[in-house]
């Protein structure tokens, strides 16, 4: 029972920390914004890689190799494209310093 | 040897927050992407060491191929593109939160009845995410042209989703058989599909931070499930800063997130509103625009998805710039929702390298368009369309827009005569100090340019 309050608790501070957050982020910069919160999630790749360590069948296997996969690819691309954009705002201020 | 574990990635959720703070700033928001790649750094590696890991060459190969191919696209894509590529990525993400709940839902022992309900709906988010983004992305990329709406079609996607959430209460009380996770799979990866198949290219922006907020919390509950703090942080973060962004973005068009999704807005507003309107469009040749903008004084540009669509944006700054050595003061106006993801002409001039003093907000600019001289409406419809603020039976109508009707003369850049995305006539074409320049937005601005650099 403590668990799931915990839980919840842990959820909701976690939602309250975000809202915060990204309340004070400019329109100018939702788009890099999102694509770095899509970067973010690729967390899942953690997940994806501790399936391997809990030993399953062949159905188990291919579905972690799948989800390393995927997470792979929303990681690789999440930050490279974050990366390319974040980089054009560091130009434009050097120009107008 | 756990409990360290557990440890870095409690850091690793933290460094994922220093990173998003960063972004309240655009002088700081280009180290927020190193915080937050140091943080996913140090949890994947400390991943490695988990106890009882096997089968890396499975993983390392996974990796190589997924990794691979997004790298090259991620690389080479260009700027004009993002909207696609973010709705790609972050499908992938919710591909893998499906992915992994389905790894758990297979094994021959189920896990307890709260895990378990998180896993079920994880599967369920995380696989409509999935499939939702594709479709986006596939809209976005113009592999589908049209909005697929037909007669009882939220009643229809309604009883997938209910299909759905019955078969995870069948497992959640204890029908585990493989027609049960099948099921919930796929009933959930046709709603994604069928909920986003007939929503139009305007609403996009909505679209794409909704999957991006369901696919953060897809990997929450997972989180959950495995156990997994960085996970659980991340994916929750992730999951409200998409739901804020969502509301933002639903707000800019005076819509409920319902209203957007159920609505098929588009198709039946176009045949509502055709020839509402009265007058004619009236051209102008590109010498009298140019002379016009040259000797103004302020000039408004407002850019919209046309501008994206011809990758008009460096050609965009360089007329401004040749406006600014005639002494024209030039500015940019933004509407929220232009382009089509939520801040996408803002990238578009960044790229173009547009200094940011020069793009003003709507809130801001709205006040000043009394003042202006030319407003240039660069391939935007919609968020100009005055019809939001006087005709109570417009489909737009209470959504906020540029005033730019206001401004003392108007030039438009538009592709054809045609409406815009969303159907809707637009009055501002055949206002009295309207002006249409037809053409492709890079050969127009491009003429133009032409014309002021010889004044």
């Amino acid at each position: 029972m403590t668990d799931i309050l915990l839980m919840i608790g842990v959820f909701v501070a976690a939602f309250v920390v975000g809202y915060l957050l990204i309340s004070r982020v400019p329109q100018r910069l939702h788009t890099p914004l999102m694509s770095m919160t899509n970067a973010i999630s690729a967390v899942t790749i953690i997940g994806a890689l501790l399936l391997f360590a809990a030993a399953g069948d062949a159905v188990g296997r291919t579905l972690g190799a799948l989800a390393v996969a995927l997470a792979t690819f929303n990681l690789v691309g999440g930050f490279a494209i974050t990366h390319r954009m974040l980089k054009m705002f560091k130009g434009r201020d050097r120009r107008c310093s | 040897m756990n409990t360290a574990i557990q440890a870095v990635y409690l850091v690793a959720a933290l460094l994922f927050i220093l990173g998003l703070r960063r972004m309240s700033s655009p002088k700081s928001a280009r180290t927020g992407i190193i915080w937050a790649g140091a943080g996913m750094a140090i949890a994947i590696l400390i991943t490695f060491l988990w106890p009882g890991m096997e089968n890396y060459l499975l993983m390392i190969i996974a990796v190589v191929v997924g990794g691979g191919v997004s790298y090259v696209l991620g690389r080479r894509v260009a700027m004009t593109d993002m909207p696609q590529m973010v709705a790609l990525f972050n499908g992938m993400g919710g591909g893998a939160a499906a992915a992994i709940s389905a790894a758990e839902l297979v094994r021959p022992e189920l896990p307890s009845t709260d895990v378990l309900v998180l896993a079920v709906l994880g599967a369920i988010i995380g696989m409509v995410s999935f499939s939702g983004s594709l479709i986006a992305f596939a809209k976005l990329q113009g592999l589908i042209k049209r909005s697929v709406i037909f007669p009882g079609q939220n009643v229809i996607n309604m009883l997938f989703l209910a299909a759905a959430l019955v078969f995870g209460a069948l497992l959640v009380a204890g029908v585990h058989t493989w027609w049960t996770v099948l099921g919930l799979f796929a009933a959930s990866f046709l709603f994604g599909i069928l909920m986003t198949l007939p929503i139009g290219g305007a609403d996009m922006p909505v679209v794409i931070s909704l999957y991006n907020a369901l696919t953060g919390l897809a990997v929450g509950f997972e989180g959950y499930v495995l156990g997994n703090v960085a996970m659980i942080v991340a994916g929750t973060v992730v999951g409200s800063a998409g739901t804020l962004l969502t509301q933002l973005m639903a707000k800019a068009m005076n819509r409920s997130l319902g209203n957007v999704l159920f609505s098929g807005f588009g198709a039946q507003a176009g045949q509502a509103a055709a020839g509402a309107a009265g007058g004619a469009m009236k051209a102008i040749d590109v010498e009298d625009a140019a002379i016009q903008l040259a000797y103004a004084q302020r000039v408004v540009i407002v850019p919209g998805y046309g501008m994206a669509v011809a990758q008009a944006q460096h050609k965009v700054w360089g007329l401004t710039q040749y406006l600014q050595q005639q002494g024209v003061e030039v500015k940019f106006a933004i509407h929220p929702v232009a382009g089509r993801m939520p801040g996408h002409m803002n990238v578009l001039l960044a790229e173009a390298g547009v200094p940011y003093e020069l793009i003003v907000d709507m809130e801001e600019i709205n006040e000043d368009f009394a003042n202006t001289d030319v407003a240039v409406v660069i391939g935007a419809n919609d968020v100009v369309n005055p019809s939001a603020r006087t005709d109570v039976s417009s489909p737009i109508y209470g959504m906020p827009i540029l005033d730019v009707d206001k401004s003392h003369n108007v030039l438009v850049i538009k592709r054809g005569r045609g409406t815009g995305f969303a159907g809707v006539d637009n009055p501002l074409f055949v206002a009295e100090n309207t002006r249409m320049l037809f053409g492709d937005a890079q050969a127009v601005v491009n003429d133009l340019v032409q014309v002021i650099k010889k004044m």
